[in-house]
């Protein structure tokens, strides 16, 4: 059999050589992921499932006005142009932004993309009385226009932003907004679900096919404007497999090529099978949000104490590595990360403070999940914070709860809570808004914001106020530094661990550049042939 | 007998409806509500506000009960909320993937289990009667999550003879083994419980009837051994027909466990993703279907015991 198979093999050899234009058939490259998530990532647009789907629909199919670097691995990543090729403010109006559109950028379905398709993706977003308004498409968008007012299209390629007050920081937020062919809107009479099934946008994949709830297929966009982006791979499958145990196997078995989130107990064993593990920093903290006005988090001193009574490098253990300390909210490599207190690993001095406070033995409660996106695990990490902050003085109750009723509790603010001290809610830092400034402002006091617990100062709110209306980068970056330097000083929160984002994947993945970011780059990929 | 059939199916409308209230009732008893998950975790409470006005999740629970209800009563289960697909689409595409795997492993099931169950039956009591009920036993006790994991890891992980999990793909071709390898671990997994519960039934009721007079009488009369456990069969079967429905409609109903772990798109995936979604309009519509697919395998189940014994026949 396999004398003739090899004989087969030499005569098509013989024929390949003979025949007059060779052309190679190449097989397809294909790149398989399986995600955590539990179904395809909404295609219309900007997409659900947390940033997962961001990472892996959203910046595959679509552009944003702003794009992340995200070609290094060394430095935490920034924003970069994308279908603005620059922007500033009006000289005139520091509350108008001017964005220059990228010429020559066409959607899949072949047309042009100019200043009217970027309106009218606002008025997507957030006019409901466009015939194109989507309800999801307001909900995800409206996080990131909480300073919006108004826009206009200057010219065809120029766009006018007017923020309610000035904002420095409306770029980070452009970043996040998805801009869709408004041609194939119309085609499928602004029907989302209609658009969901042949999507088209600017992005360096476009639409293959899929199969709701088990695959969706991107194929490579060769005419994408940005050309060092094209894909070097043919084709990217992703696959939602929320099961970190069949996500574990369907790597080793050689059904995928990639996973996402390995349990950090399957790492070994893949390692063992020359399975690539990528780790990397990344803007994301597992940390309590403290209650500045019912409980003994009140006072500062406290919240130090519950800072040095923590011993990080435990959790890292706990973690199988795959974990950082933190001492603080950001990671270490973020550009405005600064010289904030460093909470190093101190009992007696916490239990001095608890005294100096007269709270010993300070009983809190800490709210917390059983589950839930960027949690990690939950449970036993809250045993362990739960034992060590017990060991320097602390009497703790843990308030386990469902993850959708713990984000509500969230949502709720303190106000309602008023019994719990501390949230245990994981969060996305990736710009200097949400990593730092809805936590601390008093304009972000939940329900309206992220201010959970109403953390109040004058000083802060200056130096946030002052920060949004500074509009040169370097004078920027140091007021940043000060915000974050600031929240140390003040124990805004009870800093633990940030993920490590570890990925596995086959040793046929060559050339993935992991970046510190949430979001990731594929399009470097070449897949090694088997 | 028509009488009959139509009064069980007539049976089946409160049934329908007492499982959708309850079931809508109890979403809503559990924190959290589809527009938590529609939204990124941090967003405010007034966009949840708006977001709820806007998909008519405002209004008093009642009314979007009965409103839900006017229009699935003319054949609409609306969209989900998660996806924005029709419903009916998301049912009828799941729910064929589970009729394959349920089928499947049904058909295996309920040979295994017969022949064991009536091999051991005729014999209890000997060693046979022991290895077959130890095997019950061990079916029925796995769970069969876990069973799954260790099939993957063994066939699948080591061996890389199965693949791991998902379907091959859109339109199953039960022609082709490349299709085909993707059932083989998820039916071995999901048959397990069926065969031990099943094999379990058979065996107490063959050997119940074994023990009973007539037996002793046909073999007093002479006829042959095979001849007697036909008629011993034929009496035994009505429980364990109760049984295999029962057992048919769980399997059904999707394991959820099952396909979870094998990441197989059938309805028991689709409504672990509804529950973690409170994707309402597709859990009531998936609940409703498996509802009224379970009375309609039982409807089925009483009217063929009631033809093989017309003691148990009903109206």
């Amino acid at each position: 059999m396999t004398k003739r198979f090899a004989s087969l093999f030499g005569a098509i050899a013989v024929l390949a050589a003979l025949a007059p234009a060779p052309v190679a058939a190449q097989p397809e490259s294909v790149l398989r992921v399986a995600m955590t998530a539990g179904d395809i990532p909404l295609t219309a647009g900007i997409p659900d499932q947390g940033f997962e789907g961001w990472r892996f629909v959203g910046y595959s199919l679509y552009d944003a006005l702003v794009s992340w670097d995200l070609s290094r691995s060394d430095v935490a990543a920034d924003i970069k142009p994308g279908l603005a090729t620059g922007w500033h403010v009006d000289p005139a109006n520091s509350r108008r932004w001017i964005f220059e559109l990228r010429h020559g950028v066409k959607f899949h379905d072949g047309s042009p993309f100019t200043a009217a398709d970027v309106v009218w993706n606002f008025d997507r977003f957030t006019k409901e009385s466009a015939p194109q308004f989507n309800a999801r498409q307001f909900a995800f968008a409206r996080g990131y226009l909480g300073s919006f007012e108004s826009i206009e299209a200057v010219d065809e390629f120029t766009i006018a932003i007017t923020t309610k007050q000035p904002d420095s920081l409306l770029p980070y937020n452009m970043s996040f907004l998805m801009l869709v062919s408004p041609r194939r809107s119309a085609e499928v009479g602004n029907d989302a679900d209609a658009f969901a099934r042949n999507p088209s946008g600017t992005g360096p994949y476009r639409f293959s096919r899929m199969v709701p709830g088990e695959r969706l297929e991107l194929v490579k966009n060769t005419e994408y404007w940005d050309t060092a982006r094209i894909p070097h791979h043919d084709r990217l499958v992703l696959l939602p497999m929320p099961e970190a145990s069949t996500r574990t196997a369907a790597l080793l078995s050689g059904q995928v090529d990639w996973i996402e989130a390995p349990a950090p107990d399957a790492i070994p064993r893949l390692r063992s099978s020359r399975m690539q593990i990528v780790t990397n920093a990344y803007p994301h903290n597992w940390a309590y949000q403290l209650n500045f006005v019912d409980g003994p988090f009140r006072d500062v001193r406290v919240r130090r104490a519950a800072n040095y009574a923590l011993n990080r490098p435990d959790f890292k253990e706990l973690l199988g590595g795959v974990a950082l300390e933190a001492y603080a909210n950001l990671p270490p490599s973020t550009p405005y990360y600064g010289h904030p207190v460093r909470y190093e690993f101190d009992p007696a001095r916490a239990r001095a403070l608890l005294t100096e406070a007269g709270c010993l033995p300070c009983k809190i409660t800490l709210a917390i999940s059983t589950s839930g996106s960027g949690q990690m695990q939950p449970l036993p990490m809250n045993e362990l914070v739960k034992s060590q902050l017990e060991a320097a003085g602390f009497e703790v109750t843990l308030d386990v709860m469902d993850w959708n009723a713990l984000l509500q509790v969230g949502r709720d603010g303190r106000e309602k809570h008023q019994n719990v001290d501390g949230l245990n809610i994981s969060r996305s830092l990736q710009d200097p808004f949400n990593g730092m400034m809805r936590f601390v402002w008093t304009q972000q006091f939940a329900p309206r914001g992220s201010n959970w617990g109403h953390y109040r100062s004058e000083e802060m709110d200056a130096l946030i106020n002052r920060a949004l209306a500074t509009f040169e980068p370097a004078p920027r970056l140091a007021l940043l530094t000060q915000i974050h330097e600031k929240m140390s000083e003040e124990a805004v929160m009870l800093w633990v661990v940030h993920d490590l984002n570890p990925r596995a994947m086959s040793p046929r993945v060559r050339g993935f550049v992991q970046a510190q970011s949430w979001f990731q780059d594929l399009t470097p990929i070449t897949m090694a042939p088997r | 007998m028509f009488s009959y059939i139509l009064r069980r199916l007539l049976a089946a409308i409160p049934i329908a409806l007492g499982v959708s209230m309850v079931c809508f009732a109890l979403v809503y008893l559990a924190p959290g509500d589809p527009i938590q998950t529609l939204l990124p975790p941090d967003a405010d409470a007034e966009t949840v506000d708006r977001l709820k006005r806007l998909y008519g999740l405002d209004r008093p629970l009642p009314i979007q009960y009965l409103s839900w209800l006017a229009r699935v009563a003319v054949g609409d289960f609306g969209r989900s909320i998660a996806t924005g697909r029709p419903v009916a689409e998301e049912i009828r595409r799941s729910l064929g993937n589970t009729v394959l795997l349920a089928s499947v492993s049904v058909l295996i099931a309920f040979s295994i289990a017969f022949v064991m169950g009536t091999i051991a039956g005729r014999r209890a009591g000997s060693w046979i009667d022991r290895i077959v009920t130890g095997i019950a036993v061990l079916g029925v006790s796995l769970p069969n999550y876990w069973l799954g994991i260790v099939l993957v890891i063994i066939f699948a992980v080591e061996l890389m003879a199965l693949p791991a999990s998902g379907m091959a793909g859109e339109r199953f071709d039960p022609t082709s083994w490349e299709h085909l390898q993707f059932l083989v671990l998820p039916v071995f997994t999901l048959s397990m419980i069926p065969v031990g519960i099943i094999a379990r039934t058979t065996r107490s009721a063959v050997s119940e009837v074994m023990n009973q007079e007539f037996i002793v009488t046909l073999r007093a009369n002479g006829l042959p051994e095979w001849r007697v456990l036909r008629h011993a069969l034929k009496n035994a079967l009505p429980p364990v027909l109760a049984v295999m429905g029962l057992q048919f409609g769980t399997l059904m109903g999707g394991s959820i466990l099952v396909e979870t772990v094998f990441a197989w798109p059938g309805s028991g995936y689709l409504l672990s993703k509804a529950i973690l979604t409170r994707d309402i309009p597709v859990l009531q519509g998936t609940i409703l279907v498996l509802a009224l697919i379970f009375v309609a395998t039982n409807l089925i189940v009483d009217l063929f015991q009631s033809t093989l014994d017309p003691r148990i026949r009903r109206g």
